[in-house]
């Protein structure tokens, strides 16, 4: 994990040609970093920073694989330029909690045996907390057209709703 | 993909001069703004778009809607389509484009994607979108791989012997049975478009999508006040559910007094060109009684001049009924 703070070069072993600083902030840390301006904002996470929770699927904005959330807001990572980022807090799976101190969601998850191969889960994990702030309906069909940005080739889909759906009731339950 | 320069517009006037340089604002302009994304970056990982010099405009302050003193509505170019299809001036007077945007896409493409960029987005012909296929749209004069090939999401109204391409936006369909105007800042100063005539019918020349000329930026869309006692709504037919393009849409904005049309609005998605007005619809609808037979007479002339291709046939009676079912939903009572 880079320090707060840290200067990653963006090849370890020469810099790219026509590679330019960009600061970014991810989970709370910065980093100034000299990309290549074609770098995603997935592939920054992924090879770059070194935060391989974020998967790439499709890379074309199809799947849902990459989401992330940028000021709260969830998108996909695979057609975002970093670049275009500064100053904007950028959220990955990592910055949502850890092993030992679990999101709510990524507890549900667990619970409800929603997934198989688990390529698709943090990009699940991601949209589906974002859903939480979102106006989504209460119902199942609700759920399942605001997740449709996320795609599950296993079929997980069942769990993963009701997954999501037990974390809005005890949400409802504690307000 | 191919590198560019990347910079990042802090006001409108820099952002137009630098556009100002490409040789073109249509297919294959060599310096292009850059908002949310969806479409842009898409296509530079397919190489169907390759500019050398991309100007970030997301952060010019054209991000909100605001009321207008007519009753109408503003709604800036870099406002985002989940941000406008939420808001609620939209949700209680201009209900149509509210549903048309939250039925295209995905929550993650909508917080991305612009108003602007919207109006601007690519057709999803595969033809256009693979570069080892003839295309006119993307390569003038290459040729229509579609017309001769796998056509059934293509158009059937506004075609040419060179271009069949649907405009796949679902917010252009209502925008365009709302009458909005679309406004420009260019190097020549400030103009407003109608939406009818801000998409161009490909004709001979399907690389020309927009007015859109270089250094050319939207800056925001108005809407007309909402018609005093109308409704309006989207329905959307495709192959599933959620998360797909429409094979046929109709957006209707509809003043029933009752049991009589006194005003109508028609436009149709997923089978045009271009976001597809239809004034024939509305002059059969108008001053006429709310009847199915009525209906049903306005989208036989809506669809008098469909063309269809050889495996979009079904596309002219697909969109025949959706017209029919939405001006039924929006003409029942409440």
């Amino acid at each position: 994990m880079a320090d707060p703070k840290e200067t990653v070069s963006s090849s370890p072993r020469r810099p790219p040609e026509g590679a330019i600083p960009v600061k970014l902030k991810v989970n709370g840390k910065d980093y100034d970093l000299r990309i290549d301006p074609r770098t995603t904002l997935l592939d920054c996470l992924r090879e770059h920073l070194h935060l391989t929770g974020s998967k790439k699927g499709c890379d074309h904005g199809q799947c849902g694989a990459c989401t992330v959330h940028i000021n709260g807001r969830r998108m996909n990572s695979c057609l975002i330029f970093a670049a275009m980022h500064e100053d904007d807090e950028i959220t990955t799976i990592e910055g949502l909690g850890q092993p030992e101190n679990l999101h709510p969601m990524q507890a549900a998850f667990l619970s409800h045996d929603a997934y198989q191969c688990g390529y698709c889960t943090s990009g699940q994990i991601m949209s589906a907390t974002a859903l939480l702030k979102e106006p989504c309906g209460p119902a199942d069909a609700d759920v399942k057209e605001c997740m449709s940005g996320n795609i599950c080739r296993c079929g997980a889909y069942p769990n993963i709703v009701a997954a999501i759906q037990s974390v809005r009731q005890n949400k409802e339950k504690s307000a | 993909m191919k590198t560019f320069e990347l910079t990042r517009a802090t006001d409108g006037a820099q952002a137009i001069a630098s556009a100002a340089k490409s040789k073109t604002a249509q297919q294959g302009a060599d310096i292009r703004f850059i908002a949310g994304g969806t479409t842009l970056i898409d296509l530079m990982k397919l190489n169907v778009e390759t500019p050398q010099k991309l100007v970030d405009v997301t952060r010019l302050p054209l991000d909100k809607i605001d009321n207008l003193p007519d009753g109408g509505l503003s709604i800036g170019a870099m406002v985002r389509n989940s941000d406008l299809a939420h808001h609620p001036l939209v949700q209680k007077n201009y209900r149509v484009l509210s549903e048309a945007i939250l039925s295209g896409a995905t929550v993650q493409l909508r917080n991305m994607a612009t108003t602007g960029g919207n109006l601007l987005q690519r057709t999803r012909c595969m033809y256009f979108r693979d570069t080892a296929m003839p295309c006119n749209k993307r390569e003038p004069g290459s040729g229509c791989a579609a017309i001769t090939g796998l056509n059934r999401g293509l158009a059937i109204l506004g075609t040419s012997e060179h271009c069949i391409a649907t405009n796949p936006s679902d917010m252009n369909v209502a925008l365009a049975a709302l009458e909005a105007t679309i406004h420009i800042r260019g190097p020549k100063g400030e103009r407003s478009v109608p939406i009818a005539d801000f998409h161009l019918l490909p004709g001979n020349t399907p690389h020309r999508e927009t007015v859109l000329e270089p250094g050319d930026l939207i800056t925001h869309v108005t809407l007309p006040p909402p018609a005093p006692g109308s409704r309006s709504l989207y329905i959307k037919l495709r192959d599933r559910a959620s998360y797909e393009f429409a094979l046929a849409s109709a957006a209707v904005v509809v003043t029933n007094s009752g049991g009589k049309i006194t005003r109508a609005r028609v436009a149709l998605g997923g089978i045009g060109t271009k976001p597809w007005r239809s004034p024939e619809a509305e002059a059969e609808l108008t001053n006429q009684s709310a009847s199915e037979e009525v209906f049903r007479r306005a989208a036989e002339v809506a669809l008098r001049n469909a063309k269809p291709q050889s495996q979009n046939g079904f596309k002219v009676e697909l969109a025949k009924r959706c017209l029919v079912y939405a001006l039924k939903a929006a003409t029942q009572a409440a």
